[in-house]
């Protein structure tokens, strides 16, 4: 008791410092503020699950407007007479999917076609995710990925440099045999292809892997874990970031580019100079002939 | 021969042997030895003639030359092993990735050896370049009718040098053991067991067991530091002294004849040009190597055969077998237990064979329809072959078509279409296309002959217009200068093709000898060959042209010295004395 009292008498000296009354109202706004969101926790999970409820009707709205005429008024897919597909059915693709394809542009489509192309997407960030979470509704699928998945930011130098030479060989065994060695691209059948990945956003390119868009095949996580997804995107974006050793890269499609290079500057530079050489000719006299 | 003996005077005064010069006294040492003077008093004055295309063989010649260089630089660091190492090299991205010791020294070239990466680019550069040059080289001696006789077994050593250029270049390609090199063995391995019944031991023998086994990458090295170059120098050596024993060809012109060469002597000038050239040349290739990437091997990674890129394509040189192969419709049989797969035969070993003895036997083929045995030291202009220039367009239009072929996967995404579209249409267009070119080739050929037999005849047009006095518009033609006219008209007529009988017997009954269904089918070739073709006009025929010109320069005349000023430039005449009229 006595200790108390002296500890008491020894803070006690201190009330009329100019500091005690900040020090207090602090103190004071610390217990207010730590009781409130003890309190509050359950009432914003609830928000949350309210939050949900909305986005998704939100999202409803959104996608009888703008998908529902190929995809059907629930997600459930159009089957033409024919049995070909006008959109397939979005159960279970999961919000994945509809992130990928509306936060690349290539969903609300043009045009039906070989391939449905990329392009400046139509909604925004708010919008994609009320559509996204509208489809997530309709059946269980993949999440849309957080930041931490692909992210290497919270690994060590060494860790990192491992995960992108781990994740080059993955790319290089099941990726490149589209999508070209630098991820510029390839041809694939009826006019399809494997879009360049120069620009794709980590997230879109998880995505990808996730839920196999289009021709690409899908790589769960079965057989590439999110720590390979995750290494293949390192890899991907630590090329963006390496300087180009050689000079300029001719697009990174391989030798045709190389084979025109050759042919159009090389050939036509030493042509050009040969022509050079031969129009010019040896002069008797150093001076140069005036033409008066 | 010693000069100090000379006399320096040829006068009253005594003559005194001069003092030798100390380069002189170094050039008798040598000669004393060597006995080079005579060789030299010849041939540093050889003669040759100025033209731009003329040199085109010269950027083979020096790119070979800076490919000896680089390589060179090249062997120094490079090993030529498939012993597996695990890579720890600056490249991040591949450390810890186990590779061949070939792959792991080309990474150490590129980034740890100084100028290493300069140098492999260099060398890569200057190889698509002498393939390149050896080609448009080739093209320009055909169309200009330097193969005909008696050039044509340089013709010979010229073809074997592009294909030896090829392998030597496909050899290159595939030593560092990178993803598309491997990827083109792979592919080489494919093409040998596509030959019926001896395909897999060729390939055994090839790569010492399965492939890719251990085997494969010293072997190339020895082909390509070794065998080949060594091949390659003789041959070059072989085709230079050939054409200084034959003497280069020249246009036709003022006081250049079938026996003589008008051009500047190798020393000074040539030397100087060439030499300079060699620079050039030398410059292009540094110049490409330092700006553009080539073969970026580190991005494409060691080869692993469970790997494959998009965009694998061969070199340039290689892509023509490469696209006929792209667009061969899968066809195979099987006799008695052996598989022919002619989708690979046909296009990577029956065609490239067949064009190349189609390209040794030009020069023989053409002599032996045209039946011309005469010696050809003056060159045509390609409009005065026009069956010799079409078919060589149509074999360039078909080379050119496969070679499409070869990239139709980059076609596709570059013109966003569909390959399977791209791949049907090259399939009709490489045996149309050809034939096309061939006929619009000819009919422009001759098209153009015309033009000159009208500017031979009429004069050129001077881009005057007159106005007669009734008001009716006419250009005025002035007669071309002789020595335009002279190299217009220094050609051959193209010798008459007589009706000929199959069964033309000599006074005996017995036919002629030659004369049978070969020599049918070769007066029917030769009729075709200068069908349509236009002669140059006859004396008569220019004289009546001038006749008449002279005419419409009489009824002229009144308006003379009226035309518009400063049509008197028209590039046809000297205009030293010539001034604005005013």
């Amino acid at each position: 008791m006595r200790l108390l009292n002296r500890s008491a008498g020894r803070l006690s000296r201190h009330r009329r410092s100019p500091l005690a009354g900040l020090l207090v109202i602090l103190a004071g706004l610390l217990l207010t503020g730590g009781i409130f969101t003890a309190v509050a926790n359950t009432t914003a999970q609830a928000d949350q699950t309210a939050s949900n409820e909305e986005l998704v009707a939100k999202g409803r709205a959104l996608f009888l407007v703008s998908c529902s005429f190929c995809h059907g008024q629930n997600g459930e897919g159009v089957s033409t007479e024919n049995g070909n597909q006008l959109g397939p059915s979005l159960v279970g693709v999961g919000a994945a999917a509809a992130d990928f394809q509306l936060s690349t542009g290539r969903m609300p489509m043009a045009q039906p076609g070989a391939q449905v192309p990329s392009k400046p997407e139509a909604f925004d960030d708010d919008e994609i995710a009320a559509l996204s979470a509208y489809v997530a509704s309709l059946g269980p699928g993949p999440a849309i990925p957080d930041e931490s998945d692909y992210s290497i930011e919270g690994l060590s130098d060494e860790e990192r440099q491992a995960a992108i030479a781990r994740g080059g060989q993955i790319f290089l065994t099941n990726c490149t045999a589209c999508h070209n060695f630098q991820g510029s691209g390839g041809a694939m059948p009826r006019g399809g292809y494997a879009p360049a990945l120069h620009e794709t956003s980590a997230k879109n390119i998880y995505q990808a892997l996730l839920t196999g868009p289009q021709n690409m095949p899908n790589f769960t996580n079965g057989n590439l874990s999110p720590e390979e997804k995750r290494d293949v995107i390192a890899y991907l974006y630590s090329l963006r970031d390496m300087p180009e050793y050689g000079g300029f890269g001719l697009g990174g499609l391989g030798p045709v580019p190389e084979g025109m290079a050759a042919w159009l500057f090389g050939i036509g530079l030493c042509v050009g100079a040969a022509v050079w050489i031969a129009a010019h000719t040896t002069r008797s006299n150093k001076k140069k002939v005036d033409a008066a | 021969m010693d000069t100090s003996k000379v006399a320096s005077s040829n006068t009253t005064t005594a003559a005194t042997a001069s003092k030798p010069k100390r380069i002189g006294a170094v050039a008798t040492w040598a000669d004393e030895r060597l006995g080079l003077a005579g060789l030299a008093k010849k041939n540093l004055r050889k003669v040759f003639p100025d033209h731009w295309s003329f040199m085109l063989g010269e950027i083979a010649l020096w790119s070979f030359v800076v490919l000896l260089l680089t390589g060179v630089f090249l062997t120094l660091w490079f090993t030529p092993s498939m012993g597996e190492v695990q890579y720890n090299g600056t490249y991040e991205q591949l450390r810890g990735v186990h590779m061949s010791e070939a792959f792991a020294s080309t990474l150490r070239i590129s980034f740890d050896v100084r100028g290493g990466l300069l140098m492999r680019q260099m060398h890569h550069w200057a190889a698509m370049l002498f393939v390149a040059s050896m080609m448009i080289h080739l093209l320009r001696v055909f169309f200009t009718g330097a193969h005909r006789k008696p050039r044509e077994l340089n013709w010979v050593i010229g073809c074997l040098l592009l294909i030896l250029g090829t392998l030597e270049g496909f050899t290159g390609y595939s030593l560092p053991d990178d993803l598309l090199s491997g990827t083109g063995v792979r592919a080489a391995d494919g093409f040998i067991k596509a030959t019926p019944v001896v395909g897999t031991y060729m390939s055994f023998f090839l790569f010492g067991g399965e492939f890719p086994g251990e085997s494969i990458i010293p072997r190339l090295y020895v082909v390509h530091v070794l065998l080949l170059p060594g091949l390659l120098l003789a041959l070059i050596a072989a085709h230079m002294l050939l054409l200084v024993y034959h003497k280069h060809t020249q246009w036709p012109g003022p006081g250049r004849t079938e026996k003589n060469v008008v051009g500047y002597p190798m020393l000074p000038v040539y030397a100087a040009k060439a030499g300079g050239f060699f620079f050039i040349v030398f410059g292009v290739t540094a110049l490409l190597a330092s700006l553009l990437s080539i073969n970026a091997v580190w991005k494409l990674g060691p080869y692993d055969p469970s790997k494959v890129t998009a965009g694998s394509q061969p070199d340039w040189y290689m892509g023509w077998p490469d696209g006929a192969l792209r667009i061969m419709p899968g066809i195979e049989s099987e006799f008695w237990g052996i598989t022919i797969s002619w989708n690979v035969m046909l296009p990577i070993l029956v065609l490239p064979m067949l064009m190349f003895v189609i390209l040794l036997l030009l020069p023989f083929l053409e002599a032996w329809i045209t039946g011309d045995k005469r010696e050809h030291h003056l060159l045509q202009r390609p409009r005065n072959a026009p069956t010799r220039t079409a078919l060589m367009v149509a074999l360039m239009t078909m080379y050119g078509l496969f070679w499409a072929a070869g990239g139709n996967d980059i076609l596709a995404i570059k013109l966003h279409a569909s390959i399977n579209e791209i791949t049907y249409f090259l399939r009709g267009a490489v045996f149309v296309g050809p034939i096309l070119a061939f006929i619009i080739t000819r009919r422009w050929c001759i098209s153009l002959q015309r033009k000159d037999n009208e500017t031979l005849l009429h004069g050129y047009e001077t881009g005057i217009i007159m106005r007669s006095a009734e008001g009716g518009y006419s250009e005025r033609h002035l007669p071309l200068p002789d020595s335009k006219a002279y190299t217009l008209t220094a050609r051959d007529r193209d010798p008459v093709v007589d009706g000929f009988e199959v069964d033309a017997a000599d006074a005996n009954g017995l036919p002629a000898p030659g004369e049978g269904r070969i020599a049918a089918l070769r007066h029917r070739l030769r009729t075709l060959w200068y069908t349509d073709n236009v002669q140059k006009p006859s004396q008569a025929e220019l004289e009546e042209g001038h006749h008449h010109s002279e005419h419409e320069h009489e009824l002229q005349e009144p308006l003379d010295g009226r035309a518009a000023d400063g049509h008197q430039f028209d590039g046809h005449h000297l205009v030293d004395d010539e001034s604005l009229r005013h």
